[in-house]
């Protein structure tokens, strides 16, 4: 391995050596401050080191790794949202017993995973990264292990992600078996040149795609999630509903853009299937919950149903709206589970709808930014939402999946009517204040504002972050 | 630059009138106020300017300005007015001070919050009017819809959750369903020129299969006819304009509707003008509907707002009518149904406002004898009663004979159905007057007169209405050049439609 190699490793190995650091810390001196502050840095450098790689892209550090412009973009989306979780978490974590300090450990090593993710070339290193990423959450999942429903997520967590390995791990041996390879770019030549089309690989290919749908909690793999999002902390679910599905979206997306989905006729329909029912089950069971976080997870169901519509449309359209719609997708989730992250006691988190009855005459600017979020959710404009719908509807209609935009379409009117009951709520009456009372938390608040600030400026001038995009995924087609 | 400003200048007001107007509720008002001044004075430099539409003939856009947005997808800010365009931005901003200074006494709640909805909705409606790109179009269309939900869902009455709910499913609907037509054109455009862009002058000319051009059409035609509205999309207009607040009526009433109406102009006819023709029978006919079930809804009720609500159904049928009728008379007749009945029926409105925040109801049935009780209050009502039903003298009368006698060259049958609801208007308008303001007095009611900030503004009103009753021509002139030009793209409209009687 080359000096320039290890450069181009430089983001992975500032992960990994910030986890170790992190780790000999606590040995030395356990303190939630340091720990911190420890993976702030960490993550920080991380997400300033990919300039750095920058000029050396595409490169490919062994066969199992790909540092180019597409992977260092999702890397730099899934850094910033890890410190955006990091930042959260510190507030969070200080109302409640216990020892924190490894929260930070954790979350440091799930985002390597995901890093890995989003530059595999390999079915070893997806494996790998799903591994890293998933052995993470189990524990984060469950970090607060005096509350019950929490622990309950993360044997939940555990007891699926185990499941999902199990199929990914099949599929992988079955495409193996039929193409003889485990490499992206050579399972792609090979099924090209033979035209091998055979059950096999259709069963192996869609063994992955149902592993990996666990990961992206699409239906109908997705019995899990509503669960573990009520259950887990307020912050390690919004990096679950982020960082881990992006992470894992972005490697699908690199699967397929190498591999041609267009000529395997059944994988279109498994997929228009899977989008389909995403929309609908994540729109409708939505509407049927009371439960804030619960709504949350249903809605980025259906958010990741509207994502796989870029999949299926074919072109640098595409791909980039993919690009900008996951972008806009972190800084809204993130906004919205920050805000209930913000509002959460010591007792239990602010996921009831009394918790946000006339939230916006008490609190105005949290309730103001809860429901900018919530707008983009539902794709109004000034807001990242809007462009980002916009865009991937472009692609859709520019690929002419007139079934899929009109699904789109229908769902996005339903989806109005539970984001329209949560603002109803934050604008309604205040009720009598049942709602937890934090301490305010300086950090929380600070990411909050910078996520709305973002999520304004997408919305409005959304040209440099398309020209980048452009850029990045020119490495990809 | 001027045309931007028209928007920023209410967009910052309303940010200043929420943050200044916290502590202080009339320090909001005055806020507001000053900004749509300021915004007036713009205006009124348009209109005196050195392109002035009365002066200027010819060249049909007074001002066109184009900036990059996201040039990646061929998106600019591309704003530009034309005569058409400015007459419902004058509108927009005369109805806007209106607005603020109706509710100056009702809304003693969260002020600041309230007029900055208020003056973000009238910025998304002035952008709407100027918009000629077709994204920025339906980024104004979109955005308008926000605040006004909240204006009727926090300042609303009893019934406002449930109503500001189906107004904004109804309208974001038929937005996403323009949203697919607007991207389909622009993909189609894209592939047969190789220039992908959202700019209204390139996406004219598209040559559009006449299957593509029908689908693409319908998609704006529903979504201008939801907001417009007629039947059958008219369920979400009742409940939405009887649970608003005054200023919330008004201008939904007077601008809102109008956003629908001017898209139609727009975009629909010169967009698609043979998919247009191809359906004009169809749309007269949903027109004549409404214009007759609006009426008889409207005659139906007996809550007094929701009477006026439902005579907007009634009157923006002649507005479709007289789009689809197509000939320069028809379009010139909507225009001035647009300017009427922008002020006759917000007029009515503020009146009901100001009866219910007086008596706190709005019930036919608990009203009466108000002539001797307030005497003021009760002439103005009858004045603009009389407006709406469309009597000599008054703007809305010129507005329907014109687009009465543009649709007879079209087709006979619709003009007598049609003329059938200037009828019906008359009884429901007198019935008005006749339940509320005669008869008997109700023992133990008590009605304030109006004040002298109400008289002044009904007054102003009033004046309006009647110089375009009297004297149409400055509103007819500056339409004139615009109308023609949509006009020249449908020229063959009449011809098309079935039973074409001349032309």
């Amino acid at each position: 391995m080359s000096r320039t190699d290890l450069i181009a490793l430089l983001p992975f190995i500032i992960i990994a050596s910030a986890s170790v650091v992190v780790m000999l810390s606590i040995a030395f001196y356990r303190s939630h401050k340091l720990a911190a502050v420890l993976a702030l840095a960490g993550l920080a450098l991380a997400a300033a080191s990919l300039p750095i790689v920058a000029p050396m892209t595409p490169r490919n550090v062994t066969t199992l790794i790909v540092i180019d412009a597409y992977a260092l973009f999702y890397m730099g989306l899934i850094f910033l949202a890890a410190f955006a979780v990091a930042a959260l978490s510190y507030s969070y974590l200080e109302r409640h017993d216990g020892y924190h300090a490894e929260f930070y450990l954790l979350l440091l090593i799930a985002t390597l995973g995901t890093a890995v993710l989003a530059a595999s070339t390999h079915f070893a290193s997806l494996f790998l990264g799903i591994e890293i990423l998933s052995v993470s959450l189990y524990a984060l999942a469950g970090y607060l292990r005096h509350s019950n429903r929490c622990v309950e997520a993360g044997v939940k967590y555990l007891i699926l992600a185990a499941v999902s390995s199990a199929f990914i791990l099949f599929g992988m041996a079955l495409v193996y078996a039929e193409t003889g390879s485990m490499e992206f770019a050579q399972i792609a030549s090979r099924t090209a040149a033979t035209g091998v089309h055979g059950l096999p690989l259709l069963l192996g290919t869609g063994m992955i795609i149902v592993g990996l749908g666990f990961k992206l909690a699409v239906v109908p793999f997705h019995l899990w999630t509503p669960d573990v999002y009520e259950g887990a902390p307020a912050p390690v679910t919004a990096f679950i509903a982020t960082v881990s599905k992006g992470a894992v979206f972005a490697v699908i997306l690199r699967y397929f853009s190498r591999v041609d989905l267009h000529a395997q006729q059944p994988l279109i329909v498994i997929f228009t299937v899977i989008a389909v029912a995403s929309m609908f089950a994540g729109n409708l069971l939505a509407l049927l919950q009371k439960n804030v976080k619960r709504i949350l997870a249903y809605s980025s169901i259906s958010h990741l149903g509207y994502l796989i519509v870029t999949l299926l449309a074919s072109g640098p359209t595409a791909v980039s709206a993919a690009a900008f719609y996951l972008t806009a997708y972190f800084v809204t989730t993130l906004g919205a589970f920050g805000v209930v992250t913000v509002l959460s006691c010591k007792e239990r988190d602010a996921d009831s709808m009394d918790d946000y009855q006339g939230l916006a005459w008490r609190r105005p600017w949290l309730a103001g930014i809860f429901t900018a979020m919530l707008l983009s959710l539902a794709g109004i404009p000034l807001t990242a939402g809007f462009v980002g719908k916009f865009y991937v509807v472009a692609a859709g209609v520019g690929s002419s999946l007139w079934l899929l935009i009109i699904v789109l379409v229908i769902n996005s009117v339903i989806g109005l009517f539970y984001y329209l009951r949560i603002i109803v709520a934050l604008y309604g009456q205040p009720g009598e204040d049942l709602s937890p009372k934090p301490t305010r938390s300086l950090s929380g608040h600070a990411v909050l504002a910078v996520l709305t600030v973002l999520l304004v400026w997408l919305g409005v001038y959304p040209g440099p972050l398309i020209e980048m995009i452009k850029k990045t995924i020119q490495s990809l087609i | 630059m001027i045309l931007a400003w028209l928007i920023i200048t209410p967009l910052i007001g309303g940010l200043a009138a929420w943050l200044l107007g916290q502590k202080n509720a009339s320090l909001a008002r005055w806020i507001s106020i000053a900004a749509l001044v300021l915004d007036s004075a713009l205006l009124a430099a348009l209109w005196t300017g050195s392109s002035s539409p009365l002066t200027l003939a010819g060249n049909a856009w007074l001002l066109d300005k184009k900036w990059d947005w996201i040039p990646q997808l061929g998106v600019s800010l591309h704003l530009a007015v034309d005569g058409l365009s400015l007459i419902l931005i004058t509108l927009t901003l005369f109805l806007g001070i209106i607005s603020i200074i109706c509710s100056w006494t009702e809304i003693r709640e969260r002020v600041g919050f309230f007029h900055l909805n208020l003056l973000w909705i009238l910025a998304g409606i002035l952008g709407v009017f100027m918009a000629l790109d077709l994204f920025l179009f339906y980024f104004f269309w979109e955005l308008m819809l926000v605040p006004m939900y909240f204006l009727i869902n926090i300042w609303g009455h009893e019934n406002r959750v449930y109503a500001s709910l189906k107004f904004f499913i109804f309208t974001q609907a038929g937005g996403l369903l323009m949203l697919l037509s607007i991207l389909a054109l622009y993909f189609i455009h894209g592939r047969s020129t190789g220039v992908y862009t959202f700019d209204y002058f390139l996406l004219l000319g598209t040559s559009l299969t006449p299957k593509a051009a029908f689908w693409i059409m319908l998609g704006f035609f529903i979504a201008f006819v939801v907001k417009l509205p007629a039947f059958p999309f008219h369920p979400w207009l009742a409940d939405a304009h009887t649970e608003a607040p005054t200023a919330g009526s008004v201008v939904l009433a007077g601008l809102l509707l109008k956003t629908g109406a001017y898209g139609l102009l727009r975009f629909v006819l010169p967009l698609f003008p043979d998919a247009a023709a191809s359906i004009s029978y169809p749309a007269m006919i949903v027109a004549v509907i409404s214009i007759i079930y609006g009426a008889v809804l409207a005659f139906a009720q007996s809550d007094l707002k929701r009477l006026v609500a439902y005579t907007s159904v009634s009157h923006m049928g002649f507005v479709l009518l007289g789009v689809f009728a197509g000939n320069l008379t028809s379009l010139s007749g909507t225009v001035m149904q647009m300017v009427a009945h922008g002020i006759s029926t917000g007029a009515l409105f503020i009146i009901v406002g100001m009866v219910q925040q007086r008596i706190h109801t709005r019930e036919l049935g608990r009203m009466g004898g108000f002539w001797s009780l307030a005497p003021r209050l009760s002439g103005f009502a009858m004045v603009f009663a009389l407006a709406s039903l469309g009597l000599p003298g008054f703007g809305n009368f010129v507005a329907e004979f014109m687009v009465l006698v543009g649709t007879y060259r079209v087709n006979v049958v619709m003009t007598v159905l049609a003329a059938t609801g200037l009828v019906l208007a008359a009884i429901y308008s007198l019935w008005i007057v006749q339940r509320a303001f005669h008869g008997e007095k109700r023992e133990g009611v008590k009605l304030l007169d109006l004040s002298a900030r109400e008289t002044g503004m009904m007054a102003v009103m009033v004046v309006i209405i009647l110089w375009l009753g009297i004297y149409p021509q400055p509103v007819l002139k500056t339409a004139g050049p615009a109308l023609g030009t949509i006009q020249s793209y449908v020229s063959h409209m009449t011809t098309v439609a079935p039973q074409g009687v001349e032309q």
